[in-house]
């Protein structure tokens, strides 16, 4: 286990453009994301913050800036890459295997890490057990941490809403990742629902260590839980800080409120 | 020297030396079940008892254990009895300020805990009481960062080095405990007034848990599944006292949430749980049935008229025509086994309910499909253990034999007196209360009413403070007649009056989700509850549940003349926020008395109709008034049948 302290520089964007078509999505954006933090991505809808993302892990790549991450320089990104370099993420909207149970949604997050080959797991060798095993349990100490034991068998098309996004984030973390990407972890949960898991998020975040990176609208929740938040508006940043200072923040606060015309 | 087998302890190290590899405990961890046998939790139990000692943990002292059913709060009960001091299990769900008058009372240092959450509570609490200044915790998750409190590991630790450093020490301290040391200090859930420390010695549970033993034929090779709040004496009777006595193994679910799943898993020989607890076991196979395939359907409501017909007699071993026998073996076949078996009860020889009364459906439908779902009665302070059902003898509206080494007689005003090895030793620093229930001649005074029947099973009629007199002299026993109304799922609540009257008379408040759907069947228009509650329908439907229960009552002997002859429905639900019903949903009779005395007076002046406004407090704080012209009816009673007409 990581002590969690504020390390140096895991990730650092510098100077990121996108845009589809005409339309620009993001405009000239750099910051960084440090080690062990939990850093949150704010803004009003269309800010460009799921794009933001999206370029973290190369789901889409930038027509300009770089990407520098665990000091390697890069223009873009790949999906695969990015997963393998151990950043795991979830969706805004929920993807998983609605018709597979938690369990089997969870193990998919093992993937990486299963190096049998697909004769030996059919055929259910030595080695292929032990790792099967192996991840299995990995899995049951995600479902422990998350506290989602009495679903694991379930279908996730039945789940509520709060609980599937719950195994999402346990698939995500099945990946031991070092660096946790959460698209809108909590939009459309309860009160209870959205403690739970900023609770969860923390929790995570202390006990292995895992960096952050995450987007929320309730400003609450991201006022609480993260070390440092940027601001997105229009693709542009408009602020970036630690959070008391961002809610100082002028322009933040024009973004968010209105400007008095 | 014959091994002495007379408190917790020393029955620990019987089993550890007499089965060493038989499973103890066990505990879904990780998806797998985990078990410890006898030797093991031994050693464990061991270590901690030093650890607690090593940290000045000494003999007369009090150890708090708070959270869900874990194996090691379960050990800690056995460490703190080890080196002669008393566990004091507390509600796990309850808030710190709650724990702070407990905490206080019971003097508690030392406190063994489950998790953050209830670390977190006792650290609030901590300001609130002063001596409170140990804590361990079982669940390290959520706790690196915390100060002052220590892991349970890290305890068994300290305790390892401990008993290396002083050998023989640990066996001096088991072999210093004696049977009339106090073993366990319960809190009665304090309904009436402050919390009480119950104080039992080794003896008492002991002999609860022999005598149960020997009246169910409990062994070795039983299995129960540990889930009921630990500071509940029904648990600590089952899960604690049996489980030392018998040397069964106990099964920790891995979660609140999981006890479905971990009961079908494990199939657990011997089961209790509260009558609510089987209520919804049922209305979940109820649901799941409703979805199944018309085949499946068809089965199930043949099959199960067939079980109700004669399930419950075949279960009695009673005689039941060859045919009926063959058509429930054909059912047991294809429906009651595979339906035990989902409920996770194909193992059951002997189940108990307890603690409420239990509606009929619910329990002719469990015995009729080959469940021994049978009643107990017990408390607190007698160590749930008073009277038990025999296999042969089980009825609805009874609790049982007195159990063996339980006397068990009625004195005055039809108060059930009991007396016998189980009783408590005090109320802890409550003189006043241990001498007020306890009198001279040893008698315990429960506090209900009730009576012996002709089978010579104890009948619970009531709190002994409810119960009344009509104004012929005949008993009247509110809680009674309302728990039989609230049976019917339409009736929600019932408070009755006729202490002093010449006649029984009835409140009612319908249940709006059942009413409602059957309101909506029937294509009865209604805007809320007030309008739905004063429909003539309504009046009917509510009526035939009275005349049901009166007919019932008629053949009850002196309780036929607590029929109730008027009635109406109330036009708001009695609420909580409005102070008429207690936090736990009983109702507070004196208050509603008072606030409705108009409408007391219309039911007893022979009036049809009521004019009455309320006040009612919303959840938000504010107020709103209630108006509304109640109707009230007369239901039909009966002439009083004799005992042994109902009987046959």
């Amino acid at each position: 286990m990581t002590e969690r302290q504020i390390g140096d520089v895991l990730l650092s964007l510098d100077n990121i453009s996108l845009s589809f078509g005409g339309v620009k999505a993001l405009t000239d954006i750099s910051f960084d994301v440090r080690e062990h933090e939990v850093r949150a991505i704010i803004g009003p809808n269309g800010a460009g913050k799921s794009s933001m993302l999206n370029v973290i892990n190369g789901v889409y790549r930038p027509q300009q800036g770089t990407i520098t991450y665990r000091g390697e320089v890069r223009h873009d990104m790949d999906t695969y890459k990015a997963a393998a370099s151990g950043i795991a993420r979830t969706f805004q909207n929920i993807a998983l295997f609605r018709g597979m149970s938690v369990l089997d949604n969870i193990m998919t997050g093992r993937n990486l890490k299963m190096k049998a080959g697909f004769l030996s797991q059919a055929i259910w060798l030595g080695p292929a057990k032990r790792e099967e095993m192996e991840n299995r349990r990995k899995v049951e100490e995600v479902i422990d941490f998350l506290e989602i034991q009495h679903i694991r068998k379930t279908p996730v098309g039945r789940l509520p809403y709060g609980l599937q996004k719950r195994v999402e984030l346990a698939r995500a973390l099945a990946a031991e990742p070092s660096m946790l990407l959460l698209d809108e972890p909590m939009a459309g949960m309860n009160v209870e629902e959205k403690q739970d898991m900023c609770r969860f998020v923390l929790d995570v975040n202390e006990q292995y260590g895992t960096t952050i990176v995450l987007i929320e609208h309730d400003m609450g929740v991201v006022m609480d839980i993260s070390d440092r938040v940027v601001v997105l508006d229009y693709g542009k940043k408009i602020g970036d800080g630690r959070p008391d200072e961002v809610r100082a923040n002028k322009a933040v606060i024009d973004a968010y409120l209105g400007v008095a015309h | 020297m014959e091994e002495l087998q007379d408190t917790f302890p020393r029955l620990l190290e019987h089993h550890a030396k007499v089965r060493p590899n038989h499973p103890a405990t066990r505990e879904k961890d990780l998806g797998i079940w985990q078990a410890w046998t006898w030797r093991q939790v031994a050693d464990e139990v061991r270590a901690l008892a030093c650890g607690l000692a090593a940290q000045g943990f000494a003999r007369g002292m009090h150890l708090a254990i708070i959270g869900d059913n874990r194996p090691r709060l379960y050990w800690s009960m056995l460490a703190a009895q080890a080196v002669g001091g008393v566990a004091v299990p507390m509600y796990q769900d309850a808030p710190a300020t709650d724990f702070v008058y407990v905490l206080n009372d019971a003097e508690i240092a030392y406190a063994i805990v489950e998790d953050q959450e209830q670390v977190d509570k006792m650290l609030e609490a901590k300001a609130s009481v002063p001596s409170l200044v140990h804590i361990y915790f079982d669940d390290p998750r959520g706790l690196r960062n915390y100060e002052g409190v220590a892991s349970f590991d890290r305890l068994q630790e300290i305790g390892r080095e401990f008993d290396r450093a002083n050998p023989g020490w640990y066996e001096a301290q088991v072999a210093q405990a004696r049977p009339d040391d106090v073993s366990v200090m319960l809190y009665t859930s304090g309904t009436t007034g402050r919390p009480k420390g119950v104080r039992q010695t080794h003896a008492a549970f002991i002999a609860a848990a022999q005598g149960g033993c020997e009246f169910d034929h409990l062994t070795a090779d039983d299995s129960i599944l540990s889930y009921l709040p630990m500071a509940w004496v029904g648990d600590h009777l089952f899960s604690m006292a049996q489980w030392m006595v018998a040397g069964f193994t106990i099964n920790c679910p891995e979660s609140g949430d999981t006890v479905m799943t971990d009961l079908r898993e494990i199939g657990p020989t011997y089961y209790f749980a509260p009558p609510r607890v089987f209520e919804n076991l049922l209305t979940q196979v109820m649901i799941r049935m409703d979805d199944a395939s018309a085949i499946k359907r068809f089965l199930f409501r043949h099959f199960m008229a067939v079980a109700r017909k004669c399930g419950a007699e075949i279960l009695a071993g009673k005689d039941v025509p060859l045919g009926q026998r063959i058509n429930y073996a054909l059912g047991n076949a294809l429906i009651y086994a595979p339906l035990r078996n989902v409920l996770g009860m194909s193992r059951v020889r002997v189940a108990y309910t307890a603690g409420a009364a239990i509606g009929p459906d619910l329990f002719r439908f469990y015995r009729s499909i080959g469940v021994n779902l049978k009643q107990l009665y017990g408390s607190t302070e007698t160590c749930a253990y008073v009277c038990l059902q025999p296999d042969a003898d089980v009825k609805l509206d009874a609790v049982g034999v007195p159990a063996p080494r339980v006397e068990a007689k009625i004195g005055a005003g039809g108060e059930v007196l009991v007396r016998g090895p189980m009783l408590l030793k005090e109320y802890y620093k409550r003189p006043d209360a241990t001498a007020e229930s306890i009198d001279a001649e040893g008698w315990f005074h429960t506090g209900d009413a009730g009576f012996f029947d002709a089978g010579g099973q104890l009948k619970i009629i009531d709190r002994a403070k409810d119960v009344g007199k009509l104004w012929n002299g005949a008993m009247f026993a509110p809680n009674y007649i309302e728990n039989k109304l609230k049976f019917s799922p339409h009736v929600r609540e019932a408070v009755t009056f006729g202490d002093g009257r010449d006649r029984v008379c009835a409140f009612i408040n319908i249940d709006i989700g059942s009413v409602g759907n059957w309101a909506e069947r029937r294509g009865i228009a209604y805007s809320g509850y007030t309008d739905l509650a004063q429909k003539p329908e309504v009046y009917g439907l509510i009526r035939e549940c009275i005349e049901k229960v009166n007919a019932e009552l008629a053949g009850e002997g002196e309780l036929a003349n607590s029929q109730v002859h008027r009635f109406l429905v109330l036009h708001k639900e009695l609420d909580p926020d409005d102070d008429e019903l207690t936090r736990t949903r009983k109702v507070r009779r004196g208050f509603v008395a008072e606030k409705y005395h108009v409408l007391i007076d219309a039911l007893y002046g022979g009036l049809d109709k009521q004019h009455i406004e309320t006040l009612v407090r919303l959840e938000d704080g504010r107020t709103n008034m209630v108006a509304a012209d109640l109707v009230i009816a007369e239901a039909k009673t009966f002439a009083p049948a004799h005992e042994h007409a109902k009987a046959a």
